[in-house]
């Protein structure tokens, strides 16, 4: 069934993440980086940072902190092993750093689809602001969705 | 660091990033806030008709991520955006690559455009990206 069209527009709950020196250095651990500035307090200071920064994707993640940070696509009816994520974009507009309380808000800014409706894209819009309500960051998101071709009846 | 390259054509000092583990997946899976089974749990990938667990995007996208800062400062990244083209399955091996593709003058501000991309060791493409940095 084709995704309802009319959720263009519709706002998302978002998240609230208050990042901490530990849940940076375990990103960093994860990703494989060993540049000190990410994960001791002393380099970064060194190199002019007033805390640990936020590695430029790590804020994906404060959109993901939610109850249930998929819900928006179960809600549109969407089975998330059936999603791939298709593009991310990002927008920086000041540095965030560990200790600042990031929030989200996004919406739903387009739904489309392409091989007749085998694949349905939902694309969302979210801003980043930090505790002080300046903005951080936007972030563009599209999910892919990829419906089965119907079973062909003899 | 080294002293960005300031000229278009210039090629990004490549970044190599170990095979990906299932150990990688769930750490990851952790930090990032990214909990979506079907990275790091077999049943839910099975049951989704795939062999196996395959890489968070957004692990990618963090290494070349790396690749960028590794390169300039991070505060001096204006945008950087990736089409994701293809799955990064367990034990892939990851290259990330940028190139220079053009210097403007926008807004007062010199920025180099790059575009970005990661290969996996048997040539196929993962993501596509490009990204704007200030080099002033």
């Amino acid at each position: 069934m084709p995704i309802d069209r009319s959720a263009i527009g519709r706002e998302l709950p978002g998240g609230t993440l208050l990042i901490t020196r530990s849940r940076l250095r375990d990103f960093a651990k994860a990703t494989g980086q060993t540049d000190p500035i990410y994960v001791d307090l002393d380099a970064a200071k060194q190199a002019g940072h007033r805390d640990l920064p936020v590695p430029p994707t790590f804020v994906f993640g404060v959109d993901l902190t939610g109850p249930d940070s998929f819900s928006y696509l179960d809600e549109l009816g969407i089975d998330l092993r059936s999603v791939l994520h298709g593009e991310q974009r990002f927008t920086y507009h000041e540095m965030a750093y560990a200790g600042d309380e990031l929030t989200t808000t996004g919406r739903i800014t387009d739904i489309y689809d392409k091989k007749g409706g085998l694949l349905e894209f939902v694309v969302k819009d979210t801003k980043v602001t930090n505790q002080h309500g300046a903005l951080v960051a936007e972030m563009r998101g599209v999910m892919v969705v990829q419906n089965r071709a119907p079973e062909v009846t003899r | 660091m080294t002293t960005p390259v300031l000229e278009v054509g210039a090629e990004l000092p490549p970044l190599t990033i170990e095979p990906i583990s299932r150990t990688t997946l769930a750490l990851f899976a952790g930090a990032s806030g990214d909990h979506n089974p079907i990275h790091i749990d077999l049943d839910v990938a099975r049951s989704a008709g795939l062999d196996d667990v395959f890489g968070h995007g957004m692990l990618s996208m963090a290494h070349l991520a790396r690749l960028l800062t590794g390169w300039v400062p991070q505060e001096r990244i204006r945008t950087f955006g990736v089409r994701f083209t293809a799955i990064t399955p367990v034990h892939g091996r990851p290259t990330c690559t940028g190139t220079v593709t053009s210097i403007d003058e926008v807004d007062g501000e010199r920025l180099a455009t790059l575009t970005l991309r990661v290969t996996l060791a048997d040539g196929t493409t993962t993501l596509i990206g490009d990204a704007t940095v200030a080099l002033d």
